[in-house]
């Protein structure tokens, strides 16, 4: 490197604070605008939580029952066994003993997470 | 800026503005309907936007589906006294600056079906119209006329004074009085500050 030239750290960092600034000075600009001319009018229908038109009833921060989230992440232990099991069923004749057993014991783990989410009753669709 | 002296500029090859023109320059080349229709009209809004009429030329093709991201409400169709409401509230949830272009005789003046007990006659009884687009229904380059006089609207709305625009005043309403379902009819049946029912003048 020439005594001339700026370090590399130098010009990452002007590159960083020009790209900061870019994204900086059309929100500012933007808001001075806002603050200046246009005035804010919030209201009660403006922030409603519908927008169909139709009266908001009810809050917006209810609770979601979580049942279908634990069978997505259920369906995950197939989705990965599915993943290893292709490739093993291709190469399954040419395989050594060592590697047959790795690949048993790899299932019967993942068996085994099933076996837990079966006994703890997920697979259970409870009404409330 | 006077106007000799910017020609002169423009001949030289400096274009000079004010913050005035590039403000309404960019609003009115990017106003963004809400996306509804309510009766016959709206298929005619449908085509002004497809590739034979091509809305998008005049910056209005994005059409939002929520009124978040709308500035401009087209009424298009018939306004019955139950859906009255909803409009009314659709209007007040857009965001400032929002405009609103009444098509067709039925958003107008409740046209064909003025006499219907459910008909509202005239959307102008309860929102501040801009343009009215007459026509049952108005053909598609009747509301591209209806969006390029908005356009024309929008560009010589000033900044400042008196005839400054509604978003633009502190004091100007943002939200207007949504009717209720009464007895025989919307209760109120028009919103007294924006309409008065004509007077018949004999001579």
């Amino acid at each position: 490197m020439s005594p001339n030239e700026p370090s590399p750290g130098l010009v990452v960092a002007l590159l960083a604070g020009v790209a900061v600034l870019f994204s900086l000075v059309p929100l500012g600009l933007a808001w001075l605008w806002a603050r200046h001319y246009s005035p804010n009018k919030p209201g009660n229908i403006k922030n409603a939580t519908y927008e169909c038109g139709l009266a908001t009833r009810g809050d917006a921060w209810i609770r979601f029952k979580p049942q279908y989230y634990l069978y997505a992440i259920i369906f995950l232990v197939f989705d990965v066994e599915t993943i290893f099991l292709l490739p093993f069923a291709a190469a399954f004749t040419g395989l050594p003993a060592g590697a047959f057993i790795a690949m048993i014991l790899f299932l019967l783990l993942l068996v085994e997470g099933l076996v837990w989410a079966w006994q703890k009753g997920l697979l259970e669709w409870a009404a409330a | 800026m006077d106007e000799g002296l910017r020609n002169e500029l423009s001949r030289q090859g400096v274009f000079a503005t004010s913050m005035e023109e590039l403000y309404n320059w960019g609003r009115r080349n990017s106003v963004w309907p809400l996306q509804f229709g309510l009766a016959c009209c709206a298929i005619e809004m449908i085509a002004s936007t497809m590739a034979r009429y091509d809305l998008a030329r005049f910056g209005s093709e994005i059409f939002r589906p929520s009124p978040r991201q709308a500035d401009l409400m087209i009424v298009s169709g018939t306004v019955t006294k139950k859906m009255a409401p909803q409009i009314v509230r659709l209007y007040n949830q857009m965001p400032e600056p929002k405009y609103v272009i009444a098509m067709g005789a039925c958003a107008i003046s409740g046209g064909p079906f003025k006499q219907g007990y459910n008909v509202l006659k005239g959307i102008d009884r309860y929102l501040p119209v801009d343009v009215h687009i007459p026509g049952c229904p108005p053909r598609p380059e009747a509301l591209i006329q209806a969006i390029m006089t908005l356009q024309q609207k929008i560009a010589e709305q000033p900044l400042n004074g008196e005839l400054r625009p509604p978003h633009l005043d502190p004091d100007a309403p943002s939200e207007f009085p949504i009717p209720q379902y009464g007895e025989h009819d919307l209760v109120p049946p028009s919103n007294p500050n924006l309409w008065s029912p004509p007077r018949a003048v004999r001579s």
